[in-house]
């Protein structure tokens, strides 16, 4: 390797020779990864398959149909209020840490929201993964102590008469939103409704509006 | 559930801090996020721990970042969750910290000695 030490351009050719060190995040990870993957403690490709399904196949699409189907089935709706787990199961989600789901409908008197004041159980099977402001600890804290001015700043002013009932989650049992339907959506298909439920409906900082702005699913 | 207190003070509400946003951007900021994501999800599957203990050991490791005093707006959860991560498996005795740490060093010293364009592979030890 000496030969290829040049210095003719100067001090940082060097790192070229090799490769750049990870962060020490980085490579603590891949220090207990392949420690345990040695001992056959875990399978590498269960792993890899793991970070491929949340990156790419899971995610708040998984809800969205959920909620699109409450809404045109009214005895989904009644299943899925019931027994969220088996409703949504019903569709083929299921998984996660075998935890219990409970589906909270808002109504023009009721708006939910959930939350985990502890650290971030979030209904993985049909949201994916939270987002980075559901585990940051003013929103832990605030959801509970101030959930209007939460929904405030995330551009949803409720009229006073409405009621918000925050739900924390536990390791046990995950919450998810179905949000209300929004009005002059009634032509729309089931898989036309699904494209208008956002992530953020289905947490319950925001509400489904029928013309869809921005980003595909 | 809990119900909103109607008796919180402006001037309390004044002093919490605003909520970090996003755009519904990637869930992780970097690949090792989702390594030790889906490393705490496959042990507790393999039932080397339950779930309820590694959520507890996260709660227990995020409050006490919280309070040293570390900022806690969401883009070092994933530290937490490696370090929680760390704890449970030596806790657990699947490895342990020696390990961890001879095996952290073995890597950054592949990475050193692993010229650009080849695969880094961990070096047989002498």
């Amino acid at each position: 390797m000496e030969e290829r030490r040049k210095t003719t351009t100067g001090s940082d050719q060097h790192d070229h020779d090799h490769q750049a060190v990870p962060s020490d995040l980085a490579l603590r990870v891949k220090a207990i990864e392949s420690l345990l993957v040695e001992k056959g403690l875990v399978d590498r490709a269960a792993l890899d398959a793991i970070v491929d399904a949340y990156e790419t196949k899971i995610g708040p699409r998984n809800g969205a149909r959920v909620v699109a189907r409450a809404w045109v089935d009214p005895a989904y709706k009644k299943r899925l209020l019931t027994d969220a787990t088996a409703a949504i199961a019903e569709l083929g989600y299921s998984g996660g840490q075998g935890e219990d789901m409970i589906v909270l409908e808002n109504t023009p008197k009721v708006h939910n929201l959930i939350v985990c004041t502890l650290c971030s159980c979030y209904p993985w099977p049909v949201l994916g993964l939270p987002p980075v402001w559901y585990k940051s600890a003013p929103y832990r804290s605030r959801a509970v102590i101030d959930p209007r001015g939460v929904l405030r700043e995330f551009g949803l002013e409720l009229s006073e008469e409405t009621e918000i009932h925050v739900w924390d989650s536990t390791a046990e049992l995950r919450y998810m939103v179905l949000p209300e339907r929004p009005a002059g959506t009634q032509h729309m298909s089931e898989q036309e409704l699904a494209g208008l439920v956002t992530r953020d409906s289905m947490v319950g900082v925001a509400k489904v509006t029928a013309a869809k702005s921005g980003a595909a699913p | 559930m809990t119900a909103p207190d109607p008796k919180i003070d402006a001037e309390r509400l004044a002093t919490l801090p605003r909520i970090p946003r996003d755009e519904g951007g990637p869930v992780f900021a970097e690949p090792w996020q989702a390594q030790a994501f889906a490393l705490a999800v496959k042990l507790s599957e393999a039932g080397y721990f339950t779930w309820k203990e590694w959520t507890s050991a996260l709660a227990h490791d995020l409050k006490a970042a919280a309070d040293r005093g570390e900022p806690d707006d969401g883009s070092r959860y994933y530290d937490r969750w490696l370090a929680t991560l760390e704890r449970l498996v030596a806790a657990k005795g699947l490895t342990d910290p020696a390990a961890m740490l001879e095996r952290k060093e073995a890597w950054a010293d592949a990475y050193r000695h692993t010229p650009h364009g080849t695969p880094v592979e961990l070096r047989p030890r002498e």
